[in-house]
């Protein structure tokens, strides 16, 4: 299977990285996707959370939104969503949080509240939702998102959700005890931390991608693991599964938003 | 006790200016009708409260109903940024807003707090948040018992709440299905509640003894509008209008066309529009 897109090999790369006993809190968009590619491959029996409250869902198609009826539907139970936050969450029942970001630093701190400053921001983005409390206190967090220099900065604008600070024990100086960002997923390489500094350094490049592209489409000085792989292509399950789902995704909500990507809290 | 009204009735007897409001749903069930209501009715000055707030409160705005929001998640589910919001905030148009900005955790457990005669939610979250430096009704209290510092924030109690259910009886009983979001606990928080519903019956006998049901006592006023959450969904009657969402991202883009909209769909139809904006999704679905 040589034919693929730098997005499909991002999505099918974050869906490797789940397993079959995860409970996963899922954001919308490409993790949804990546969440879902993993339940329908190698891992069917992984608990998906989303935080409108359904427990163990199974959709079909991906959601629009973080609340669309199909999650409800197929899901083992449909929490009220104070329970969600409290028993589940914070109660640290969810092994992984799968976030999308707007903006992302080195040290996977993510911001999607303002571009600018706060009281006169240049673009009010949609704001954290459940994302501050997704990323301290799932047991770890996973990001996957596109590179652009836009997005991935040396700065970010506003702390929405906290990852390793500015890098080494901030979190526990912080008296968080979760491990917090120990993996980035983007359409051109996996990114893990510095086991001691906490910034991200590229471990894999995905087939076809150049560190001069990876460097092109990120803001900050990228760093590199002492031993870098390429990332195994697709496998044609992985694939034709992700394709299967993005059809019936599309068929499912023909002449809506699909198109355009799925965003919300 | 549930009085059973008018939507124009209802809204016009619990729904001053000046208030505090929460038209609450969480991506489902959505009060669109009752919001537009107090559209029709020209309410000023209000404090909308709402964890996730999308096109309706996107409208509210837009007229100039509104001078703060409390909220912890804005946008348009499935689409992007709001844009009339996105207008207030950056162009202060057509009235500055104030905004009140939290977690989806802290907003949650606020209302429940509410609900629960609390002054105020303590958790654990906020932990490194930008949120905390922009935010003064967000601090912290230690607990006595082991140390731990946790977050707090005042419990959320709105003058009035509405929201929409399925279904209601003849007492005024309101049975909520499906994803249940906030909703109980925004009418136990409040002070007044408003319910609309898709359908009046007879009883709830046989109903599932743990189903989510407000007893009519918790409730002021409940108004029978079916399809009054269009273009949100109402589970077990009717999808949600994806493509209504997509539309408003380019009416609300323009703030002209978003005044016109506003007149020809809000300002000069009244709450039975909502059946007939539904029976089309209604029929494509089964």
């Amino acid at each position: 299977m040589s034919d693929f897109t730098p997005n499909e090999m991002m999505t099918i790369a974050a869906a490797r990285a789940l397993s079959n006993d995860d409970v996963c809190f899922v954001g919308i968009g490409a993790p949804s996707a990546a969440c879902n590619v993993a339940r329908l491959t190698h891992a069917p029996d992984i608990t998906l959370i989303y935080e409108s409250g359904t427990i163990g869902t199974a959709p079909t198609v991906l959601p629009l939104s973080i609340g669309d009826g199909e999650l409800c539907e197929t899901a083992l139970t449909t929490v009220a969503v104070p329970e969600m936050f409290r028993y589940w969450l914070q109660g640290g029942r969810i092994t992984i949080g799968f976030l999308g970001a707007a903006q992302l630093d080195p040290f996977g701190n993510i911001n999607t509240t303002v571009i600018g400053d706060y009281a006169h921001p240049k673009t009010r983005l949609p704001g954290g939702g459940g994302a501050p409390e997704i990323a301290s206190s799932s047991g770890e967090v996973f990001i996957t998102m596109a590179q652009s220099k836009r997005g991935m900065v040396k700065d970010i604008d506003f702390y929405t959700s906290f990852g390793h600070g500015r890098g080494g024990i901030h979190r526990q100086e912080l008296g968080i005890t979760t491990k917090g960002p120990t993996l980035l997923i983007t359409d051109l390489a996996v990114w893990r931390p510095n086991p001691e500094t906490k910034e991200f350094e590229v471990n894999s490049i995905h087939p076809g991608a150049t560190r001069e592209e990876i460097a092109r489409t990120c803001d900050w000085d990228v760093k590199y693991a002492a031993s870098v792989d390429e990332t195994p292509p697709p496998t044609a399950e992985e694939l034709g599964t992700l394709r299967e789902l993005k059809a019936r995704t599309d068929a499912a909500h023909a002449g809506t938003a699909s198109k355009r990507g799925s965003k919300d809290g | 006790m549930a009085k059973f009204q008018s939507l124009s009735e209802a809204v016009a007897e619990n729904l001053k200016d000046g208030d505090s409001v929460a038209f609450e749903g969480f991506t489902h069930l959505i009060p669109h009708a009752s919001a537009h209501e107090a559209v029709r009715q020209g309410r000023r000055d209000l404090t909308l409260i709402r964890m996730t707030p999308d096109v309706v409160y996107d409208q509210l705005i837009g007229m100039g109903m509104v001078k703060k929001l409390v909220f912890s998640y804005a946008g348009n589910p499935g689409v992007g940024l709001l844009r009339r919001l996105r207008d207030a905030v950056e162009n202060q148009w057509p009235r500055p807003l104030k905004v009140e900005e939290h977690s989806h955790a802290a907003m949650a457990n606020a209302y429940e707090a509410g609900a629960a005669g609390l002054p105020c939610a303590v958790f654990r979250g906020y932990k490194g948040a930008g949120l905390k430096d922009v935010n003064p009704n967000i601090r912290s209290v230690t607990c006595p018992f082991t140390g731990e510092e946790l977050a707090a924030v005042p419990a959320i109690r709105p003058d009035v709440a509405f929201i929409h259910a399925q279904k209601a009886d003849r007492k005024g009983n309101v049975l909520i299905e499906g994803i249940v979001g906030v909703q109980k606990e925004a009418v136990l928080a409040a002070r007044r509640s408003v319910v609309t519903v898709e359908e009046i019956v007879e009883s709830f006998e046989g109903v599932h003894p743990n189903a989510c049901i407000l007893p009519h006592w918790t409730i002021t006023s409940v108004v029978h509008v079916p399809g009054g959450a269009h273009p949100s969904y109402a589970q077990g009657y009717y999808p949600r209008d994806n493509a209504a969402y997509l539309e408003w991202d380019k009416i609300a883009s323009d703030r002209d066309a978003f005044q016109s909209w506003m007149r020809e769909n809000v300002l000069e139809v009244g709450p039975e529009i909502f059946a007939t904006r539904v029976a089309p999704l209604k029929e494509a679905a089964q």
